[in-house]
């Protein structure tokens, strides 16, 4: 491929795989938490907050554990065996569009999975990987 | 042959006798005949903010199935919910709690939550599975259909076997239980 041919064929890819603007309320919410984060948010140190498993009453306990390991297909309360929607917002554009939901799943989840809560640093960095999703 | 009137008047009573006869299942509140009906249905769970609080999770549980004093404790347990972190800010806390308490068990006309009522007369059963009412019309059941079957899992997931569970019934002639088929008594 020509140099020029390929440049375009980066542009094109970059902007394919550009993600759609992050809701008002998700920003509202990263804008909030940037006050008290120590650090720029991050989507790469999200997702490896978002793979950790931690041990919590003899079980080992990952935010994949009822979301699933594909965001984009539903997950499955992990005792109850609810179904629970995509969270990725490519599957759900529902996601991240109200900030005391975002708030008060992050709350709970973090809680339960961490064993508790989360900081303004690691929902930011979280809820910006999330976003790419 | 008999005379028509009779006739018609005996069928008459005999109609009249069967609509008033219980039928012969024990399914907490007899048939009351074609004219009083079924009064064993409670009120499914009917405030939005319940159903999509409290049935984010599991199945919205019609307030009815449990006693006030239980829903106080369970509304004052959310950030332990039997091992899950359901907490929820203060105002919606004390919203739901009213919504529950009044619509708990004591509180409904039907024969079922006043059977739930009565049989948990000094404890705060946290469970609905829990209560001597839920047990004695669960008793027959085996583990395979129930506990050990993948699509059951638990008595908790109501609305496994009792398919119009969130209409409030839960009449023992329309379970299905998954993999089994029609409950025959």
């Amino acid at each position: 491929m020509s140099p020029m041919r390929h440049a375009l064929f980066l542009v094109a890819l970059a902007s394919a795989g550009a993600v759609a603007a992050p809701p008002p309320a998700a920003r509202q919410l990263l804008d909030g938490w940037r006050s008290e984060a120590g650090a720029e948010f991050s989507a790469a140190t999200g997702e490896r907050l978002w793979n950790r498993a931690v041990t919590s009453d003899g079980e080992s306990r990952r935010c994949a554990t009822c979301h699933g390991d594909d965001l984009a297909r539903a997950g499955k309360h992990a005792r109850t065996g609810k179904p629970i929607d995509p969270l990725a917002p490519s599957a759900n554009p529902k996601r991240f569009t109200e900030a005391r939901e975002t708030e008060k799943w992050f709350l709970r989840n973090c809680k339960w999975t961490y064993g508790r809560a989360c900081s303004a640093q690691e929902k930011g960095d979280l809820l910006t990987y999330l976003l790419t999703r | 042959m008999t005379h028509p009137k009779k006739l018609t008047l005996s069928l008459l009573a005999a109609a009249l006798v069967a609509s008033g006869c219980a039928v012969g299942d024990d399914d907490g509140g007899e048939y009351r005949g074609w004219f009083r009906g079924w009064r064993q249905d409670v009120a499914p769970a009917g405030d939005p903010v319940y159903v999509a609080e409290c049935g984010s999770c599991h199945f919205a549980y019609p307030p009815a199935l449990l006693p006030a004093r239980s829903w106080t404790a369970l509304m004052d347990g959310l950030a332990d919910h039997f091992g899950e972190n359901a907490e929820l800010p203060g105002d919606t806390v004390k919203a739901l709690t009213d919504y529950v308490t009044a619509n708990a068990a004591e509180r409904s006309g039907s024969r079922r939550a006043q059977g739930i009522a009565a049989s948990a007369p000094l404890d705060t059963p946290l469970r609905i599975t829990d209560t001597a009412y839920f047990r004695r019309k669960h008793h027959e059941l085996r583990p395979q259909m129930v506990e050990s079957n993948p699509k059951v899992g638990s008595f908790s997931r109501c609305e496994a076997c009792h398919a119009r569970a969130a209409e409030g019934s839960f009449n023992e002639h329309e379970v299905r239980i998954p993999g089994y088929g029609r409950w025959e008594d």
